[in-house]
């Protein structure tokens, strides 16, 4: 709300920009075009020059997207709650709560069956959650990490009573039946075959398109579909718009008629079902199929950082978690010296931003970025490989990283946290 | 007269939601257990007359002032609405570099062990201040930031204890190197009752140095106007950057303690086995405690009471997680009931003021403000 | 007066329209009549009843007595939507846009179903925009538009919804002189093509330069409706002021030669650009001196205070205290140089509502006796602070049954003699008043101007802001206004004429604007 106090004129900005404006002409798609292209050059760069082929490889690749695919489920969840104004910790325990339900119906009813299994109980979690943060203006933090606990506790209670004469092991479910993969051909032998030629810049090229296109299952097109139909949904329908007028300005939306308790429940239980179908996403993950304790390992809240990287809207965080999925398929496959290349192609990284910001002529960033990819070469050079005890958890450390570089540009909906109670809006 | 009749209605505002809280949380566990075919007045008699069996008790009070520490360092950040879900790592992290530490000197004893809880202090006021730095220099979420430090933080304890860097093996495990006699902290023994850590005195000075603080001191006057009003607080002169900074750092501190009395009493060594999952513990506990001194005390004893009863549930054949559902469906209850006895509360407490001083002087005019 | 051929000559009429709350009565018989196609004004101070009576047009509010005709049928408004339906919009004095959507998602939440999302809805909304002069991108953030362009799109969101009746709340309490000449241009050409304008206003310049007709309402009732050509401004002022002149009880003068508090050159420039909220401020208040300043709300008054305060950093110029320059110095350490702060918004800045009335004490006073104990290790006596809790709640006739009781448990008024007794305690060299009687009942009222008066003798010096003329004028030595960032005047409270004070504080010519720009 704008008050004639708190804001007198804002508008115009400073038109010195150079660059910085011939980059803003260009529409979004296009924007983000030219990033992944840098960004795949500086990796193919990086590969030649450090001999870790690894680090365009197919393989790789594909892992990346069964790795990615948790978490983007979990930032989609996150996208949509905190577009109604809902913050929701408790994605973690949606998706614990998602592996369970998907387990116990993949193991009756086939891979479907578990898809829907962890729609539902992760939407029950959500349901949960916005009982106590619409009806009950609990603060969103408080129950979102009560409704981890919760689902940690009910999960395992059920297991115990459920799984374990199934499994004989109460931490963990009987197998269950996984998707059948299939590929897209004939793109994938054709990227397979220049791959394997080893020509530069070409074959990075064509190993990582080429993972993207094998080893496809449902789910993962089910998730990749989500983030346009998100998109749609929220930026250009009805429905959309009223919903995110509730994470905007509530009292404003509420004095235009919008029902914006209604569309804040509808919102943290789609978000507590996306969760789960996340949840569901690792347990068919072919590597562990069906339940096992432990096994979010954390992605619900990485799922929310993706989200905060991509400065919510799909777009962004389908970037972000292919950022974490990429580094995490990374690690997992190369091990250390992969992720220890990775710092190489962290400098390019700096080299290239302090650039941008040179032609932008702002020197105090270009400085900065310079500085750090020092930084970055220096630690490079001291060190042959990152310890598997740090590689492990490279997703965070990066993800750390880019809030603390990007906190200053995002832009959450403006009132997002707020307890917002019925009749504020006149 | 009117004083005693409002602090009743204080204390039934702060006693009567953790009530009901737990009151909700077991009828909900009752059910859950009807429904898997156990009788929960069974499982009720054998969780509290496992108290007077072994070592329970002492093992509740153990545990209890662990979770105590780690609730009051929570308790401190949400004084101001800072949300420190770090406390796992910064707990962790405090605990195997101070084993580390402990077990590479050689001090006369008393003072080795002083040392070790010093180097805990510190690690966990550092590993706090980074997300603290981050939020009042940078803007970014100390929720966000604090879980992602969390794992970090795994992964750095990992690095630290593997047998190349400060660990060694012992057997299947991989441990620091055990911390000497001259380092260790004795307990209180009740014999075949179990014995008490002498850490949990310290447990009892933090307990009283919060209420002190929070009470007494004009940081904690400010600590909780910032949370209460964060404009009010302004305008009365509080630094709000410092605030955040200062509060997330003391919150990390206290929380390096909390991993000490286990290492410095029994443990002696930081293991792969060491316990994790205080972090969370602690967040309930100050929920549940309302962040109050005696509260979260009572919160903490509560917690293990519930830990310890999983143990005895299980030799009764009761699936000891329904004790984890008691658990998370207490925290969430109890903050639904908060809220819920707080909107009555303010209403009726200005009905009753403003009918206590109509009864005096009669009616008054005033212009809407 | 153009107008197409209605039902009616009026647009809307009230006709002894009555409207009760709780200890007061907001409007009284009001009658007021709005011939379709014209620009209506209506005037009259804070306070006075008007937003009430718009309130009730636009069916926010439901009137005890008297009726409603639109367009010559009998209307019953029972929320927003019924007047919409009507042909009612609202523009409100604060904008409810969200910054983060597009102008076209504005204008079309809550309206999808008019026209639909798509492009039949973006024609229309490019028809309207054309018509009240938006030549923004309807796919731009609204956060990257300006005041006058937001008012645009407040417009806009209006006639979407089929107005063609428009209240306007204070439109230009937002704009600088040009954007006031644009949206005035633009109420003229729609004026012509047949929309109507209910126009609320203090700006008496501006007023008799846009409205056809105007009508004064004072302490909730019409005083009278006039051509704006017809009468002066300062017959205007006169008519919202009422000629009563509240008597000054000054006795002798307490002011002394000492400066206690020196204003140079403050600037606080706006965020974004544009006029400067504060453009050079120049004042002097000396020890036993009031300092009145006068002026309606949004001219600057509140950050004047908060830069004063050092609650905000001032872009330029010096602020001195008893000599010291504490133009860097934070907001305790300038409480602790001796300013006491009576806050216009005591429930948001001055108090902390579930804690105890002693603890309350302790605001703003944390790091000084008798609160703080002696020595240098920050410990607070709660004793002492509930000792000198319970002697301002005698000494201020604070109404409470005890000092434990929650700040936000007491009346509004209460609250406030709270604060005023916490602010003068510790004897402080300057007090920084903000309206200090907002929300207080008369008793109360001349309880706090007695203390004030007795502080003053004592030689305190104060800075009284207020928008109250009775206060103004019964309390202080010196009056100066504040007009959009600047000081526009001072004035002699023994010899100004309310109405002299009233056109200085709108912007109307009169003696006032011959006098000297404040030294």
């Amino acid at each position: 709300m704008t008050t004639v106090r708190e804001s007198q004129v804002l508008a115009r900005r400073p038109r010195r920009d150079g660059a910085g404006s011939r980059w803003r002409r260009l529409p979004g798609w296009a924007r983000s075009a030219l990033v992944v292209a840098v960004g795949v050059g500086i990796l193919a760069i990086t590969a030649t020059l450090t001999g870790q082929l690894q680090l365009t490889s197919s393989g790789t690749a594909q892992a990346a997207v069964q790795l990615l695919l948790p978490i983007l489920f979990a930032a989609l969840g996150g996208l949509w709650s905190e577009r109604s104004g809902i913050i929701n910790i408790g994605l973690e325990g949606m998706m614990i709560l998602g592996t369970w339900g998907a387990a116990w119906a993949g193991f009756y009813g086939g891979p479907w069956a578990a898809v829907v299994g962890g729609l539902v109980f992760g939407a029950l979690g959500g349901l949960l959650h916005a009982v106590a943060t619409v009806t009950f203006n609990v603060n969103h933090i408080v129950s979102g990490v009560a409704i981890t606990l919760l689902g940690m506790g009910v999960t395992q209670y059920l297991s115990t009573l459920i799984f374990q004469p199934l499994s004989q092991n109460p931490r963990q479910s009987p197998r269950i039946e996984a998707f059948e993969t299939f590929s897209i051909q004939p793109f994938a032998d054709l990227l397979a075959s220049v791959e394997a030629q080893q020509r530069v810049l070409l074959s990075d090229v064509a190993g990582l398109l080429g993972g993207l296109l094998t080893g496809l299952t449902p789910l993962v097109v089910l998730g990749i579909l989500l983030v346009p139909v998100s998109y749609l949904v929220l930026w250009h329908t009805r429905f959309g718009l009223r919903l995110r007028s509730c994470g905007e300005n509530p009292t404003a939306a509420e004095s235009l008629g919008v029902q914006v308790f209604g569309y804040k429940y509808l919102a943290v239980t789609v978000s507590g079902g996306l969760a789960g179908l996340g949840g569901a996403a690792l347990a068919l993950n072919p590597g562990q199929l069906g339940y096992l304790e432990g096994q979010t390992g954390g992605r619900g809240y990485i799922g929310l950082a993706a989200m905060i990287f991509g400065n919510w809207r799909p777009g962004g965080l389908l970037a972000g978690s292919a950022l974490f999925g990429y580094v995490d398929g990374l690690q997992l496959r190369a091990g250390g010296e992969a992720v220890h290349a990775l710092l190489y192609g962290g400098t390019l990284v700096a080299v290239a931003v302090a650039v941008w910001w040179v032609a932008r002529r702002r020197w105090l960033p270009a400085a900065v970025a310079a500085g750090s990819g020092l930084l970055v070469y220096l630690v490079y050079l001291s060190i042959d490989t990152v310890p598997r005890e740090f590689a492990v958890y490279a997703p965070q450390l990066v993800t750390l990283l880019v809030l603390v570089v990007a906190s200053q540009r995002l832009r959450p909906p403006a009132a997002i946290g707020v307890e917002y109670r019925r009749g504020d809006g006149g | 007269m009117t004083e005693r009749a409002g602090a009743l209605v204080r204390v039934r505002t702060v006693l009567l939601p953790p009530a009901l809280a737990v009151l909700f949380a077991v009828t909900l566990c009752a059910g859950a257990l009807l429904v898997s075919g156990d009788s929960p007045l069974a499982a009720l008699s054998v969780m509290i007359t496992q108290v007077g069996e072994g070592t329970t008790a002492v093992d509740i009070v153990n545990s209890g002032a662990i979770y105590y520490i780690v609730g009051l360092a929570a308790a401190i950040g949400f004084q101001m609405k800072l949300f420190n879900i770090g406390l796992e790592g910064q707990f962790r992290l405090a605990a195997a570099v101070a084993a580390i530490v402990g077990g590479s000197l050689a001090l006369p004893a008393g003072l080795h062990a002083l040392v070790v809880i010093l180097v805990g202090i510190a690690v966990g006021a550092v590993w706090a201040g980074i997300p603290a730095l981050l939020k009042a220099y940078r803007g970014v979420s100390e929720v966000i930031s604090t879980i992602m430090l969390n794992f970090v933080a795994t992964g750095l304890i990992a690095y630290l204890i593997t047998p190349g860097t400060f660990g060694v093996l012992r057997g299947n495990n991989i441990s620091t190197q055990p911390i000497p006699e001259s380092g260790q902290v004795p307990g209180l023994s009740f014999g075949a009752s179990g014995e008490v850590f002498g850490l949990v005195l310290l447990a009892a000075l933090l307990g009283v140095g919060y209420w002190f603080l929070l009470g007494r001191t004009r940081f904690g006057f400010e600590l909780r106007a910032s949370g209460e009003s964060p404009t009010a607080a302004r305008a009365g002169g509080v630094d709000a950057r410092r605030m955040v900074i200062v509060a997330l750092v003391l919150s990390g501190a206290v929380a390096g303690l909390a991993g000490l009395p286990e290492l410095l009493g029994r443990d002696h060594a930081y293991t792969l086995t060491s316990p994790q999952g205080y972090g969370f513990v602690g967040l309930a506990v100050a929920l549940l405690g309302r962040n109050h001194p005696v509260g979260v005390a009572a919160g903490a004893l509560v917690w293990a009471f519930l830990d310890k009863s999983a143990l005895a549930l299980d030799n009764i054949g009761v699936p000891r997680e329904i004790v984890l559902i008691m658990q998370g469906s207490i925290v969430l209850s109890v903050v639904v009931a908060y809220e819920i006895v707080r909107r009555y509360g303010l209403a009726a407490e200005q009905r009753r003021v403003a009918a206590l001083l109509r009864a005096e002087n009669g009616a008054r005019s005033e212009v809407p403000s | 007066m153009a107008g197409a051929a209605a039902t009616s000559e009026y647009a809307v009429e009230l006709a002894g329209v009555t409207k009760r709350f709780p200890g007061v009565v907001a409007n009284s018989d009001v009658h007021l009549r709005v011939r379709r196609g014209e620009v209506h004004a209506l005037c009259g101070e804070n306070g006075a009843g008007k937003s009430t009576l718009m309130k009730i047009v636009y069916g926010m509010q439901q009137p005890d007595e008297g009726t409603i005709t639109v367009d010559g049928a009998p209307a019953r408004f029972r929320s927003p939507a019924d007047a919409i339906r009507a042909g009612i919009g609202m523009v409100h004095q604060h904008f409810m846009l969200a910054d983060n959507l597009t102008v076209a998602e504005n204008v079309l939440l809550g309206a999808e179903a008019r026209l639909g999302m798509g492009s039949r809805a973006r024609r229309r909304i490019a028809e309207l925009a054309e018509v009240v002069g938006l030549v923004t991108d309807p796919d731009g953030l609204v956060e990257r538009l300006g005041v006058a362009d937001r008012q645009r799109v407040e417009i806009l969101k209006v006639l979407y919804r089929g107005a063609r009746t428009v209240i306007l709340d204070e439109p230009t309490a937002v704009l600088v002189p040009q954007e006031v000449d644009e949206l005035f241009a633009t109420l003229r050409t729609m004026r012509g093509e047949g929309y109507t304008f209910l126009f609320i206003s203090h700006k008496l310049d501006e007023v008799r330069a846009i409205a056809d007709m105007i009508t004064v309402i004072r302490r909730g009732t019409t005083v009278g409706t006039v051509a704006p050509d017809a009468v002066t401004s300062r017959q205007l002022a006169e008519m919202m002021v009422g000629s009563e002149l509240p008597t000054p009880q000054h006795g002798e003068t307490t002011v002394t030669d000492r400066e206690v508090l020196r204003v140079e050159g403050l600037r606080l420039a706006a965020e974004g650009g544009g006029r400067a909220v504060l453009d050079g401020i120049d004042l002097v208040v000396r020890a036993g001196e009031v300092f009145g300043i006068a002026g309606v709300e949004g001219n600057g008054q509140t950050e004047l205070v908060e830069t004063i305060m050092g609650m905000r950093r001032a872009t330029a110029g010096r602020v001195l205290v008893g000599g010291r320059d504490l133009s860097r110095a934070s907001t305790l350490r300038r409480r602790e140089a001796g300013i006491g702060y009576i806050p216009e918004d005591r429930t948001r800045y001055g108090l902390l509502g579930t804690q105890p009335l002693w603890a309350n004490r302790m605001l703003g006073h944390q790091s000084r006796p008798p609160v703080a104990r002696p020595g240098r290790f920050g410990l607070l006596d709660a004793v002492a602070a509930r000792r000198d809790t319970e002697r301002i709640v005698a000494e201020f006739d604070v109404r409470t049954p005890g000092v434990e009781v929650p700040a936000a448990a007491l009346s509004g008024g209460n609250q406030q003699k709270l604060v005023v007794g916490r602010e003068l305690s510790g004897d402080p060299v300057l007090l920084i008043a903000a309206h200090p009687t907002r929300g207080v009942d008369v008793g109360a009222q001349a309880g706090i101007w007695d203390e004030l008066r007795r502080a003053r003798a004592r030689g305190l010096a104060v800075l009284l802001i207020s928008a109250d003329l009775d206060e103004l004028i019964g309390l202080s030595d010196t009056i100066a206004v504040l007009l959009r960032g600047r000081l526009v005047g001072t004035a002699d409270p023994a010899t100004v004429t309310p109405e002299e004070l009233g056109a200085s504080m709108t912007g109307a010519d009169g003696p006032g604007s011959d006098r000297a720009a404040a030294s």
